[in-house]
């Protein structure tokens, strides 16, 4: 009973100890971290390595925003969220950015009441299924056993696409993707769909990747983004922009190999120039130091550089940039201007 | 006399005849078998079928197990080696993969510098329940059991070692103002102090005094947070903090369940009913999300904490209505025994109700505390990464993508282990309670 009496004791005592108050940045600065939410586990998106250091795509988003605002791309603190977790712990202010593969969706912006600061991975559903299927297209998939995870929207996405399309399936219901591997590859559905990520992420660990084939077909729009809570534009503003500097630098052509040389003195381009805070004072303008976009881009690199370590053709999970090919080269990768 | 029925009987034997050996099938290992296995029709089928599941259960991971690989960078490098080995399609476990992580599906993302000191406190904590578990040791090392929570504490989440011993002093405070007060404002008002009285110091004296403290002569170790536990140590330590917490306050409710007090009555009861009729995974939910908007925004109320009060006051409950069956089990003379005694209900309680009630309850208890420990596995669904989240984890690097039966397997032993050994100790601990009057 005393035991209890301690922990409440405790408990009022943290409750003391941490005053609200509305500035993220200036909660952040005084923590010295930034709290970043994460998946659990998301190959090439978020895991920890051997030594328990959170590596991935999203979360070198997340390593960028500390390192613009620390210098310092450790200064982070990762927290694993749940796809239940995820929401609440971001409006509770337990964390301060969630960089979690989400889906920039009406309700998630308007009703739930969060920001999402821009896109950094347009995902789509997809199908994958045996080559000795002899299947080109998802159109021809008709009377299919499509395992499917329950309760989410691929669900809801694989019935309006068979429907529009007045072909039949029948769903194979799973509850992860672990369990769709293993359902899959013992041959209890003819087709896996979720989103193109996960199925190339999920068929490079195959035994036999080359049996396998992603359907050209992509049946809806996943634009999966970093998001703060409403009600702190300052904040977002951060995080948007720290996003908008790392698509930028891979436009500018600045890289983790020569922003350090860029930065040094003023280049040709004013524009790189803006950026890494050698003309102009964007970064107090959001209340950062001017070399703020210097130290997001040496963190993980830009855009592009970061796709590439994380996700890129040159990894086991082997993505095309597609759709996140930069706008000049037919992509949907774009920043407003830094000016 | 003997040759009266010379003519009747032909033969009679008068030497009587060496000692034979028993026929075969009722000696040794055959009788064992047909008794046992073969006792009838049904019984062989029913034998020969189990044999021939064994068999194929043996023969289907056996290969698999002794294939193992052990050394490889990852599942493609694994695979490598087998083709190399084995030949392709051969079944053979990576274990490469547990040789690579088995620290985290221990430790978690505990620092790797610091693993003696979760080991440290384990050790603590055992030397600690010793004396209450093996009652013929000295009765000094009590002074062990009653530091070893905090001093396990700090072990773990590490700090400054004033913080627990300014925690500490706080008992003494209640220990102080009970025996100091109760002479002079009675009883009631003693507990009563005992109790308000260290609350106050631990909400506004405590803190400050470590910070001075701290201060003035800084002693600590690296403090390491909530977040870096994972893995078995997380259900170690949310299982053990749940089992040490939910023993006294189960036998408290069930005590006030018990009672004649109607508000101490219906209040447990309540309490009983309402957190044993709702899953536990809708209390660790609500810890996590619920609890979330009802702070105010910016606390910052540990999550591992909350999950331990929530698993707490889950475990209470069962345990609450497992020594009820206990108490509802003693004959009622016991308690008209202890009346007549002339024992105040607390003494009654201790010296005589409680030690018969909870020998009865304890296969019940540890039942109760092997579904708690296992029931740790759930925080899984709120974040914390336990080793089935670690697993989760480990199979999201590109190393170990597609990799399960080995991790499974590997935290399968660990929890059968420890699950194992607790049950063992229930049965030793019957055994030596077994008195004669059953």
């Amino acid at each position: 009973m005393k035991r209890t009496v301690l922990f409440g004791a405790l408990t009022i005592a943290g409750l003391a100890a941490s005053a609200a108050s509305a500035a993220t940045l200036d909660d952040v600065k005084a923590r010295g971290t930034l709290n970043c939410g994460v998946t659990t586990g998301l190959v090439g998106f978020a895991a920890p390595d051997a030594n328990g250091v959170w590596t991935g795509f999203d979360v070198g988003v997340c390593r960028a925003v500390a390192a613009a605002i620390f210098g310092d791309p450790t200064a982070v603190e990762f927290v694993p969220t749940t796809g239940q977790t995820r929401f609440t712990a971001l409006a509770s202010g337990e964390i301060d950015l969630l960089a979690r593969n989400t889906t920039w969706t009406f309700s998630r912006d308007t009703d739930l009441k969060f920001e999402f600061v821009g896109v950094n991975y347009y995902d789509g559903q997809g199908f994958m299924v045996p080559k000795a299927l002899g299947v080109s297209s998802a159109k021809d998939l008709d009377g299919a056993t499509v395992c499917i995870q329950t309760g989410t929207t691929t669900e809801l996405n694989l019935a309006d696409f068979f429907r529009t399309n007045n072909i039949s399936y029948e769903p194979v219901p799973i509850e992860t993707n672990a369990e769709a591997q293993q359902q899959y590859l013992a041959g209890a559905c003819d087709v896996y769909t979720t989103d193109a990520s996960g199925l190339a992420s999920t068929r490079a660990t195959f035994e036999a990747p080359d049996e396998h084939v992603l359907l050209p077909e992509i049946i809806s729009k996943e634009p999966l983004g970093p998001l703060v809570r409403h009600g702190d534009s300052d904040w977002g503003d951060i995080a948007r922009w720290t996003l908008n500097a790392l698509i930028s630098a891979e436009e500018l052509g600045v890289t983790s190999a020569n922003v350090e040389e860029l930065s040094a003195a003023a280049t040709d381009n004013p524009e790189v120039n803006r950026l890494l805070g050698t003309e102009g004072e964007l970064g107090a303008m959001i209340g950062l130091e001017a070399d703020w976009a210097k130290n997001a881009i040496m963190a993980g690199g830009n855009y592009g550089e970061l796709f590439e370590k994380n996700i890129g053709e040159n990894t086991p999970i082997g993505l095309a940039r597609g759709l996140n090919a930069m706008w000049t080269e037919g992509g949907l990768i774009y920043s407003p201007p830094f000016r | 006399m003997s040759d009266t029925h010379a003519h009747s009987a032909s033969y009679v034997r008068d030497k009587m005849l060496p000692e034979q050996a028993p026929p075969v099938t009722q000696v040794g290992a055959i009788k064992w078998l047909r008794e046992n296995l073969f006792a009838g029709p049904l019984n062989s089928i029913l034998t020969l079928i189990s044999i021939y599941i064994v068999y194929w259960v043996v023969i289907h991971i056996g290969p698999w197990i002794m294939n193992g690989i052990w050394e490889a960078d990852n599942l493609n490098g694994c695979r490598a080696i087998r083709n190399e080995i084995y030949g392709e399609g051969v079944p053979a476990a990576c274990f490469a993969v547990l040789t690579d992580r088995w620290h985290q599906l221990v430790f978690g993302y505990y620092p790797s510098a610091l693993y003696w000191r979760p080991i440290l406190a384990l050790l603590l904590f055992g030397g600690g329940l010793a004396p209450i578990l093996f009652p013929n040791l000295p009765r000094r090392l009590y002074i062990l059991s009653a530091s070893a929570p905090l001093l396990c504490i700090w072990l773990l989440w590490g700090g400054s070692i004033w913080m627990p011993i300014s925690v500490a002093v706080g008992f003494f405070v209640g220990y102080a103002a009970f025996k100091y007060l109760t002479p002079v404002v009675g009883s009631l008002g003693g507990t009563i102090a005992a109790v308000l009285l260290p609350i106050l110091y631990w909400l506004l004296l405590a803190g400050p005094l470590a910070g001075g403290l701290q201060d003035v002569l800084p002693l600590g170790i690296q403090a390491v947070q909530s977040r870096a536990f994972g893995g078995f140590l997380l259900a170690l330590v949310i299982g053990l903090a749940a089992i040490v917490l939910s023993l006294p306050l189960g036998i408290l409710l069930a005590l006030g369940r018990q009672s004649d007090l109607f508000i101490i009555k219906t209040s447990c009861v309540i309490f009983i009913e309402v957190i044993r009729g709702v899953p536990l995974i809708v209390w660790l939910l609500t810890a996590q999300t619920l609890l979330n908007y009802f702070l105010p925004p910016g606390t910052n109320f540990d999550l591992m904490l909350r999950v331990i009060i929530m698993v707490t006051l889950f475990a209470s409950a069962y345990i609450a209505e497992v020594i009820r069956g206990g108490l509802a089990a003693l004959p009622k003379g016991q308690y008209e025994a202890a009346d007549a005694l002339g024992l105040d209900y607390w003494k009654a309680m201790q010296l005589i109700i409680l030690p018969q009630a909870l020998k009865i309850s304890i296969p019940g208890i540890v039942n109760t505390f092997i579904g708690l420990f296992k029931d740790t596995t759930l925080v899984l669904f709120i974040g914390l990464l336990d080793s089935l989240g670690v697993a989760n984890a480990i199979r999201s690097t590109t190393d170990w993508n597609g990799i399960y039966w080995e991790l499974f397997l590997f935290i399968g032993v660990m929890f059968f282990i420890s699950c194992f050994s607790m049950g063992r100790y229930s049965l030793y601990l019957e055994k030596k309670l077994q008195r004669e009057h059953r």
